[in-house]
């Protein structure tokens, strides 16, 4: 009942009550759970392979301090080492031998090694960013490639379903034809057959057509979106068909008032289908799993669950990925954010 | 123009969006302009009322090839055999995949059906949806009551809530799997709280648990969003002259907001029992349908029994997508009927 009084209270209390209280903490507990974990994310796709098997984990990427030395290839671990004067400095281990290690100082390499037990000394530790985490992926995994196909897949599709379903849209919105209801109601009804549902015989109409493993057979199957037509069209009707009939006096041809009255006049409609389309692409993965089985035409999201089978050991790698997959919408989301939650709120359309 | 209201470097030197604006826009005039002859052609031949096939024809084409031709085919394949893909090598079997499906003993008791996995999906998909839509919904609710309040930085806290609802199932999938693993963030917190490290992804009803935990977490800042916007349209003079009348608050809620929201609610509850119906993605990645069979939903049985398993029974797949279908349909006439009603009255 507090919640509900919280909800409908009036707007000119001033003091925070219980109500108040309760409704900051939801809040609040809110923000840590919804953006907690990706924060976590973040923070620990830059930690060092090593400070990722550390447990319990820090928050912030810690990692041990290393050291380069100019006549070692590797960069040695640094250590607090006690001394025998009863002091301790920081050494670089050279080599273990057991129990006891052999530590070098880093001012003076050419100076005897050190004698220490290894239970006696405390590795040394610094904020350590792994940059290398984001780099390698790109080199080794081909996550460039993926990368690629995902960007190609998203832009060529988002381009393709404006134009295909804003004239259909337009037909459908500024011309009686014979068939023209039939065909709404057509399209409409196949708002309740989701890919899920027809995955074998679409299957089947790609691989007549070629299309496995191409990325084509990605992009071309959910291009004629039912939500994207009806959306379009409700949104055209508004349009006034005088600006047409002006047009078509002035001897524009058909296509001409599509492309240069139509589209313009709806480009609020075509904004929201727009980030839709992409959301949906980038995003996109029970299709493409089954299309593409080549790993060069990878989509991004078939990439990183292809690795996170692969690569359970390797997180350092896979939790760059998933960041470097994450960033472009977090990007498109921080700059489109009031187009996005308006779109979805006025069309109940994701 | 007055050239100090617009200083020359400003118009000299446009920004990146601006010449991303202007290059899109040389690009759209370009590729429509070159059309235009064509169309033009076309239009001279059959007429401006015959051009509005012509517009409609990528769309229908696309749609008949990839969607309707599909929903005919996917019976046929539902009524014949074999694991061959192309059509003309299935033999016709008639119901023998849907009895293979329905062949049970104890519609309740998994290991009395033939095709136990199907059940086991079933009856695992039914368990995940009763509690994902109800939390969905609970939550939702609450949250968008919430937002809709008098709140400071109510911009900052929607986008927070919304924030998961962009995120790609995979990316979803793996954040939660790097948290709830052995070593992961959430043993961490629980052992530092001196509890007992949990395996929360191989733990049959963890895992279940955290299936319905992610799928909220992921997708409810979306039915927030609708039921946000459904409570901004009930009109504020209802509240006001509620308040002149000096009615309770409680009785405020349950006799406005309540009756003005249900619509709304009610297309909320039966998008998610749609989207709850069809989960794969994230719970794919997140626990693969493990440990055994815990977390194995219906779509997932579909790709497995098509695509991964080792002999591709498409029929029985078909057959168990019909089935899905069904179910869907019943669904989706249900919200359209809804939405309609919603907005004639």
């Amino acid at each position: 009942m507090s919640l509900i009084r919280a909800l409908t209270r009036t707007r000119d209390q001033r003091s925070m009550h219980l109500t108040d209280w309760l409704t900051y903490g939801f809040l609040l507990v809110g923000v840590v759970l919804m953006f907690g974990p990706a924060l976590w994310l973040a923070a620990s796709s830059l930690k060092t392979k090593s400070a990722l098997q550390e447990f319990p984990p820090s928050f912030l990427p810690m990692g041990q301090k290393e050291i380069k030395l100019a006549d070692k290839p590797d960069p040695l671990p640094v250590y607090l080492v006690p001394l025998a004067s009863g002091q301790s400095a920081e050494l670089a281990l050279q080599r273990r031998i057991g129990l006891v290690g052999l530590f070098i100082d880093p001012a003076q390499p050419g100076a005897d090694p050190v004698r220490a037990r290894m239970d006696e000394v405390k590795p040394v530790r610094e904020l350590t960013f792994a940059w290398d985490n984001y780099a390698e992926p790109l080199r080794r995994f081909r996550f460039d490639r993926f990368l690629g196909n995902s960007l190609f897949v998203t832009i060529v599709s988002t381009v393709l379903t404006l134009l295909v379903n804003s004239m259909c849209a337009f037909a459908l919105s500024k011309y009686s034809f014979r068939g023209r209801d039939a065909m709404f109601v057509f399209i409409l009804s196949t708002l309740m057959v989701p890919i899920s549902v027809i995955l074998i015989p679409a299957f089947l109409v790609v691989t007549s057509l070629g299309l496995t493993n191409s990325l084509w057979g990605v992009i071309l199957p959910p291009i004629a979106t039912p939500t994207g037509v009806f959306l379009l069209r409700q949104y055209m009707l508004t349009i006034p068909d005088e600006l047409i009939d002006a047009a078509r006096m002035d001897g524009a041809s058909e296509w001409r008032v599509y492309w240069r009255i139509i589209m313009p006049l709806a480009m609020p409609a075509l904004a929201v289908l727009g980030i839709f389309s992409v959301m949906w692409r980038w995003n996109d993965f029970l299709w493409p799993l089954i299309v593409l089985s080549r790993e060069e035409s990878f989509t991004l999201q078939l990439g990183l669950s292809t690795f996170q089978g692969e690569l359970d050991t390797q997180w350092h790698y896979l939790l760059a990925m998933t960041m470097m997959t994450l960033a472009p919408v977090v990007i498109v989301f921080t700059l489109l954010q009031r187009h996005i939650t308006t779109g979805i709120a006025s069309t109940g359309l994701k | 123009m007055n050239p100090n209201a617009h200083p020359p470097s400003d118009s000299a030197t446009p920004t990146a969006a601006q010449r991303f604006a202007r290059g899109f826009e040389l690009a759209y005039t370009g590729l429509m302009r070159a059309l235009e002859p064509p169309f033009a052609a076309i239009q001279k031949r059959i007429g401006i009322k015959g051009m509005a096939y012509v517009f409609v024809a990528p769309n229908m084409i696309i749609f008949s090839v990839f969607v309707a031709l599909p929903m005919i085919l996917n019976i046929w394949y539902a009524l014949t055999g074999s694991n061959r893909l192309m059509m003309e090598e299935r033999p016709f079997v008639g119901l023998d995949n849907f009895s293979a499906l329905l062949d049970c003993k104890d519609y309740l008791d998994v290991n009395s059906c033939k095709q136990d996995r199907f059940w086991r999906a079933v009856h695992n998909s039914v368990l995940f949806v009763a509690l994902q839509v109800t939390a969905m919904v609970a939550l939702s609710l609450v949250t968008a009551l919430i937002l809709n309040g008098k709140l400071r930085a109510r911009g900052f806290f929607r986008a927070v809530f919304f924030f998961p609802v962009l995120l790609s199932p995979v990316v979803v999938a793996l954040i939660w799997k790097w948290i709830l693993q052995r070593d992961g963030l959430l043993n961490a917190l629980l052992m530092a709280g001196g509890g007992e490290r949990v395996a929360f992804l191989h733990d049959a009803s963890w895992s279940f648990f955290w299936t319905v935990f992610v799928s909220v977490w992921a997708h409810m800042g979306f039915y927030a969003l609708i039921l946000l916007a459904g409570l901004q349209a009930i009109p504020a003079d209802l509240y006001e002259a509620a308040e002149m009348d000096g009615t309770p608050k409680w009785r405020v809620f349950w006799r406005i907001t309540v009756p003005l929201l249900l619509p709304t609610l009610l297309v909320v509850v039966i998008l998610s029992l749609i989207r709850a119906v069809q989960a794969f993605d994230e719970i794919y990645v997140l626990t693969g349908g493990g440990p055994g069979t815990a977390t194995q939903f219906i779509v997932q049985y579909i790709y497995e029994t098509a695509f991964a398993n080792q002999v591709h029974l498409l029929g029985l797949a078909a057959a168990a997508s019909l089935l899905v279908a069904v179910v869907l349909m019943v669904l989706t006439v249900l919200q359209l009927r809804i939405s309609y009603h919603g907005k004639t009255s």
